[in-house]
């Protein structure tokens, strides 16, 4: 009992602050489309397909915001995510099957992760040289592969793509009169799974809370007798295992490989991981706060187009100004706790 | 004796070394593969002017824009140890600017085009400010900061010339883009050449060069001692965006069109990257500008050679990439410092052995 009182009376860390604000603001932002543009954002449904859109953007900020922790970027998600997807639907199309592509997947991510982490901790090269040439390698690889859309005619795979879980009672009764129930797509239950087990990562194991202490200072990481070396190869290998995953999970939503597919998808990540109050100077952010940054950031988007404004500038200059809005309020909140 | 043979041993250009090297192994490289890569011919363009012609012009014509980009961007990262990764979007929008002007008046002389630049400068420099700003006084990192326009900058152009792609047509437009009537060199090297001096003067007549510098390498010492750190930095991204000004002008004249869309796209990374290859730390400090030109110029000639090698141009970015990492890796300290412990231990290994024949 004493010890819960004692943890009650510790004040929010800035991690902790950063994320309840994102929360909050999701909250509220929510809460405030759903009274003035109801429509879909009345239905579960609305919150489902902001998840099946998006399940891709949230794995790939996971990994980012593991990166980030540590003090480093990573810019080659996106890029490696469109290699992912293109190489795995050529093998698919040329008759391979679905297990194989899975492995297939993760193996071009672990590698680019390794090669990363490799070049940035073990030699020392800036994050952002060596993951801009990830960045610019899986993107010149994506159209050697192929330059022309690619659409898969996997029959094992489309099954697997087909499968949807339904939950009956967040549905909704459509004009006929019929029960439609809100359907979740099996990349959202996988990205759910990604965002708890990082979560743990960060919370409760050693190499998470290693990582941490080198992102918030790395030479005292280092006296404290923390290998500094061996844990931020780590957070670049977690990233592009991560970007394999979201690769497949991209090829699930979309069914097609496109040598732009995820164009742009590096800077939506790491915007929402700073939405969810993760710095880039590293050692302070959360990947519960990540989850919500993305929804922020897509539901945003989401808000503009139903609010009639149908023109594709509107969207990227409204998420000019939130991310101007957010990144300005976390610098004010934390120097206002710092002088004090 | 010993000593100065020691240290050119080690360093030799010191900064410049790896630029340099990469210099050297292209031009190698390139008279390999062609002995005639190289050779410069005289031509003549459609308005009948005698013009330079050849695989060299065109590189150094080529990177006339990332070569301006890289000076602004050598000053932003030397001062905020960051980078400001929305030049691209922002040139953009200075070009939209320009061809607005343009399009407004009613005949296009050497007049408007300076009213143009001018207004295309202001623009950008406002937006530069507006970067500083957050950089320098709420002190958010400036990856972070510049991600607002680059999210937001080319919409910005969109909306000013309300979504089309105008073109402007005149004489002396297409001469900045490319010749002017009697002078044999693409106009933008000789823009890049001007700008460069005014940078190099601008060092050596202020002191912004040091100023920049100890910002850069400690801000409290810095502070401590009497320089204004918010200017310097704030200062610093105003100068990119008189290069951004320059550049989106000149990305504007040689096409004669302004398509916000692909207007220098991508030009932030190369820009980076061409700092980065000069020898300069993207962690800020001491820097030299002429490292981030030759970066440049690396860039657009590994271009250029993969071309001339008939790589399209989509796949160009897998094997820059590979060029990319291997001049990273020669750079990397580590790699450095077992080199010269190899050296060492083999130079060792030579006296010793030399020893042993001796007696």
């Amino acid at each position: 009992m004493k010890f819960f009182k004692n943890k009650r009376k510790e004040p929010l860390t800035d991690t902790q602050l950063l994320m309840t604000i994102t929360i909050c603001i999701f909250v509220a932002m929510y809460l405030l489309a759903m009274l003035l543009l109801q429509g879909g954002f009345l239905h579960a449904q609305q919150i489902f397909d902001l998840l099946n859109d998006n399940a891709s953007l949230i794995i790939v900020s996971c990994g980012l915001t593991i990166v980030m922790i540590g003090g480093g970027i990573d810019i080659s998600v996106g890029a490696v995510t469109s290699l992912v997807t293109m190489s795995s639907i050529l093998y698919l199309n040329g008759g391979g099957n679905v297990f194989m592509s899975v492995l297939l997947s993760l193996g071009i991510g672990l590698a680019f992760g390794l090669v990363h982490g490799f070049l940035i901790s073990y030699l020392e090269i800036q994050p952002f040289i060596v993951t801009l040439a990830g960045m610019f390698f899986a993107r010149g690889m994506t159209t050697i592969l192929s330059v022309n859309p690619q659409k898969i005619d996997n029959e094992a795979f489309n099954a697997v793509r087909e499968s949807k879980i339904e939950i009956p009672w967040l549905g909704y009764v459509a004009k006929n009169g019929n029960l439609v129930p809100a359907r979740m797509e099996l990349g959202v239950v996988i990205a759910l799974v990604c965002v708890a087990l990082v979560f743990v990562l960060l919370k409760f194991l050693k190499p998470g809370r290693n990582l941490y202490a080198m992102g918030g200072n790395q030479t005292s990481a280092l006296m404290l007798g923390i290998n500094v070396k061996r844990t931020r190869f780590m957070s670049y290998i977690i990233s592009g295992f991560l970007s394999g995953i979201s690769g497949f999970v991209l090829m699930l939503h979309t069914g097609a490989g496109n040598a732009t597919n995820a164009a742009g998808m590096e800077m939506n990540a790491i915007a929402s991981s700073i939405i969810g109050g993760t710095l880039l100077t590293g050692g302070v952010g959360n990947v519960i706060g990540t989850f919500f940054g993305t929804l922020t950031l897509t539901t945003i988007k989401k808000i503009v187009v139903s609010s009639g404004l149908k023109d594709p500038w509107w969207q990227s200059i409204t998420t000019g100004g939130m991310l101007c809005f957010f990144i300005l309020l976390q610098s004010i909140v934390l120097s206002r706790r710092n002088k004090k | 004796m010993k000593e100065n043979k020691k240290r050119f041993l080690k360093g030799g250009l010191g900064q410049l070394t790896i630029p340099v090297i990469a210099v050297a192994l292209l031009v190698i490289f390139n008279l390999i593969r062609d002995p005639g890569f190289f050779s410069i011919s005289i031509t003549h363009n459609n308005y009948g002017n005698a013009v330079l012609a050849g695989n060299l012009i065109s590189i150094i014509n080529g990177a006339s824009e990332l070569a301006i980009l890289a000076i602004g961007m050598t000053l932003v990262t030397a001062a905020t140890k960051g980078q400001d990764i929305s030049v691209g979007a922002a040139a953009a929008i200075a070009g939209s600017v320009f061809v607005k002007v343009l399009k407004s008046a009613s005949s296009i002389s050497v007049g408007t085009v300076i009213l143009a630049f001018l207004c295309a400068a202001v623009v950008a420099m406002l937006f530069g400010a507006f970067n500083g700003t957050l950089v320098a006084v709420f002190g958010i990192q400036p990856m972070i900061a510049t991600l607002i326009l680059y999210t937001c900058g080319r919409s910005i152009a969109y909306w000013i010339n309300g979504g089309a792609t105008p073109t402007v047509e005149s004489p002396i437009i297409s001469a900045i883009g490319s010749f002017a009537p009697g002078i044999p060199i693409p106009m933008p090297v000789i823009i890049v050449i001007v700008v460069t001096i005014l940078f190099k003067l601008l060092f050596h007549f202020t002191s912004l060069e040091i100023l920049t510098q100890s910002v850069g390498i400690n801000q409290s010492a810095a502070r401590l001692n009497g320089i204004n750190t918010t200017f310097i930095k704030l200062l610093s991204f105003i100068l990119l965006g008189v290069c951004v000004a320059v550049s989106g002008c000149i990305g504007v004249s040689r096409l004669g069109l302004i398509n916000h869309e692909t207007l220098l796209l991508d030009v932030e990374m190369d820009a980076i990257l061409a700092v980065a290859i000069g020898g300069n730390s993207l962690g800020g400090g001491k820097f030299k500008i002429s490292g981030s030109i030759i970066g440049a110029y690396v860039i657009q000639m590994l271009t250029i050679t993969l071309y001339a090698m008939k790589v399209s141009s989509t796949d160009v970015k897998a094997y820059k990439a590979i060029v990319i990492v291997l001049l990273v890796v020669i750079g990397s300290p580590v790699v450095k410092q077992r080199f010269q412990k190899f050296m060492g231990n083999l130079k060792k290994g030579k006296s010793e052995t030399k020893g042993v024949e001796g007696a």
